[in-house]
């Protein structure tokens, strides 16, 4: 049966802001596609973003959707889920929106391994703001703030959330949906922190600078430097320069969920609570009968 | 020790504020510790858990600010408090709250800057931060409590008006009554204001909601952004709407102001001289102007329990009954000016009290102001 895109998306929104030929538009795809596949009910989702080219997605897609501030959708996303810890919460984000401004969030969130999905659209660029270089911009690319070459080491976002404490980190490309789909999947039906970074294309900001300005080409670029992870490990060094690997790269369930954590903490602070109480009781009533009973507050 | 208490009570201000909004309802604390504010932080992470509701010490003042609203949006009654430096940081997502009208409580123990300042020390210098410290067009409801007992119910209010207006509500205290214990009897539900899940405020949502005014996973499916929007909720650069979406988180406040404001009036009836205050120099007035009507001098009290939206009308009035107003504030005139605006060029004498070095104004450096203002009169 062919995929009901109606139901999950506003129609009404449409035209959408993005250019012809981004890579965001197969992100979004895939994801509402394995939300789909997960069996989620869209009114139990919260899909959360920050500012950006990537961060207009929300607006398109029928659920309860959050467009936030520059680098602190994980900050709303993190009270949402609190405040409903029943619930689906899923971010989207740029590279810069993530990695840069939101940088502090996203390795806290990772730590905290809160159960929140983080999916990344990384075109190594800043597209909303015209081209400046982000974290992750390689080295010697061109930017609109960076017309000699840009001379910033980038972040490998995956190696970054790993080492922050995310549980499932995974990375995929716009040049295979169908792949990409299946790890947002797993994303989602994990239990703490997943991160998904797609390797994305922006042929209007980055690709017009660094000789792809087609976005299918920019595509089939981007897809040829993917490296299976099964293969990664058996590169060179050499061979690996602006390669990248994909695949579930980091997989893991030994780590506490940060809401079970919480939950488990006030239901012994309540326990307690009882605990006092009935301790309060019993010595009340082995008080003589003469005595007022209930002095404990502070009289005048 | 409960929250529903109707007994007497002696706790300190940044206790009662946390005590207060778990009586408004308040199940979500989202903050990053900062003196002189981190004692609410403290006592809500041992009591919120107690009742169901959710405790977060995020990564900085931003993020408590952000997690605030996401909690908001999610049902939460949620409340974060901070000091000094933390102000700023949670500024622009204070402006988001504004513009996506959720509602939520922000308290500012304020302390001396500007930056770190003096962390330990009281100061009222962020009360136009408080206004105008988020960009672009806005108004706020930002509450100014000085006694144990208002600390209280104001916070309770708090709540209230921010479900009431959709809107942040500031409450602005200082080190002195963050930090000063004493007895109160705590107010009983008739004397405090209205204590009620979102729900009972969507009958107002026609006049003081511009998005749609549930929360998510109500089924609903809304939008919320910090965008210039609809009514429906999604983005618009259509000159009129965003005019008129800008005139309604204005007027919304500002046309209710009336039913807003809270003064304390002392002594005023026949008083040739003011003293106007608010927060912690309102006690040192009080004592001052005691002393002065032992002497025969006739001056009262005006102390604002709102600072904002401001009581320009009442200011006015008040400027127009009396021939000095004196201003005793813990900054260089911010009051002041807002008293000499409200005047309009009124031929009144006006005078400053100002004090910056992070120690309380005493009672009597506003009497030696008082005795002066007399003798010129
Ligand atoms: C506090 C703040 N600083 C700067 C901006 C301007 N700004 C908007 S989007 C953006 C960067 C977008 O790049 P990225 O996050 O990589 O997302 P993309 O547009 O590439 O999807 C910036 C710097 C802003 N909106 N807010
Ligand atoms: S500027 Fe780049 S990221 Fe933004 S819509 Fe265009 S192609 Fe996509």
């Amino acid at each position: 049966m062919a995929f009901d895109y109606a139901t999950w998306l506003r129609p009404e929104m449409m035209p959408h802001i993005w250019c012809p030929g981004c890579g965001i538009g197969i992100v979004l795809k895939s994801l509402v596609r394995s939300m789909d596949a997960c069996g989620w009910d869209q009114d139990t989702i919260g899909f959360v973003s920050g500012i950006g080219c990537t961060s207009r997605a929300p607006g398109y897609v029928d659920m309860n959707t959050l467009h936030t501030t520059h680098g602190r959708a994980l900050t709303f996303a993190t009270g949402l889920k609190m405040a409903k810890p029943s619930s689906n919460v899923v971010v989207m984000a740029g590279d810069g929106d993530s990695a840069a401004i939101g940088g502090n969030h996203l390795i806290h969130a990772c730590r905290r391994n809160i159960d929140i999905t983080l999916i990344i659209v990384n075109n190594e660029i800043y597209g909303m703001t015209g081209g400046q270089f982000s974290p992750t911009t390689p080295t010697g690319s061109r930017a609109a703030t960076a017309p000699y070459g840009n001379i910033d080491p980038g972040f490998d976002l995956c190696n970054l959330t790993i080492a922050a404490g995310a549980t499932y980190v995974a990375r995929g490309h716009v040049g295979n949906g169908v792949f990409l789909e299946r790890l947002i999947k797993g994303a989602l039906q994990h239990k703490g922190f997943s991160v998904v970074e797609v390797m994305s294309n922006c042929h209007t900001q980055f690709g017009r600078r660094n000789k792809h300005p087609d976005p299918s080409e920019l595509v089939t670029f981007i897809a040829s430097n993917a490296v299976a992870l099964s293969q990664w490990n058996k590169l060179t060094d050499e061979e690996k320069e602006g390669k990248y690997p994909i695949g579930v790269l980091h997989k893991v369930a030994n780590r506490p969920e940060y809401c079970e954590s919480y939950h488990r903490m006030s239901e012994h602070a309540q326990q307690r609570v009882r605990d006092a109480a009935r301790k309060i009781a019993e010595a009340e009533s082995m008080k003589p009968k003469t005595e007022p009973a209930g002095g404990h507050q502070i009289e005048d | 020790m409960s929250g529903n208490t109707n007994g007497r009570v002696f706790w300190a201000g940044n206790e009662i504020i946390a005590e207060a909004a778990l009586r408004a309802g308040c199940n979500f604390y989202g903050g990053y510790p900062i003196t002189p504010s981190s004692e609410i932080a403290a006592h809500l992470s041992l009591r919120l858990p107690q009742v169901g509701g959710a405790f977060i010490q995020m990564e900085d003042e931003i993020a408590a600010m952000g997690a605030v609203i996401g909690a908001a949006l999610g049902g939460a009654k949620a409340l974060t408090a901070t000091s000094g430096p933390g102000f700023s940081l949670k500024q622009e997502n204070i402006g988001y709250a504004v513009m996506s009208e959720t509602p939520c409580v922000i308290v500012n123990v304020q302390r001396g800057g500007p930056s770190t300042g003096l962390p330990t020390a009281p100061a009222q210098s962020d009360i136009m931060q408080a206004r105008w410290g988020t960009h672009g067009d806005h108004s706020i409801i930002c509450l100014t409590p000085l006694y144990p007992r208002e600390v209280y119910s104001e916070t309770v209010r708090a709540f209230h008006l921010s479900e009431m207006y959709r809107t942040p509500v500031i409450i602005m205290i200082d080190e002195i009554i963050g930090h000063t214990t004493e007895s109160f009897a705590v107010p009983s539900d008739s004397e405090l204001a209205p204590i009620q899940p979102r729900s009972w405020y969507e009958k107002h949502a026609a006049q003081n909601s511009w998005r749609p005014f549930h929360d998510f996973y109500q089924g609903k499916h809304i939008h919320i952004t910090g965008l210039s929007h609809t009514q429906k909720g999604f983005a618009t650069t259509q000159p009129e709407v965003v005019h008129a979406s800008l005139m309604h988180l204005v007027n919304k406040i500002e046309d209710d102001q009336p039913k807003i404001e809270l003064n304390e009036e002392y002594m005023l009836d026949d008083a040739e001289i003011a003293v106007v205050s608010f927060g912690s120099p309102g006690r040192a007035a009080r004592a001052a102007i005691d002393q002065a009507r032992k002497q025969g001098i006739k001056v009262g009290s005006f102390r604002l329990l709102t600072f904002w939206p401001f009581p320009t009308a009442r200011v006015r009035k008040l400027v127009d009954d009396v021939k000095a107003v004196i201003v005793p504030e813990m900054n260089m005139g911010m009051l002041r000016g807002e008293v000499e605006r409200a005047a309009m060029r009124r031929d009144v004498q006006l005078v400053g009290v100002n004090r910056m070095g992070g120690v309380p104004i005493e009672p009597q450096e506003i009497l030696d102001a008082i005795m002066e203002v007399k003798r010129g009169l």
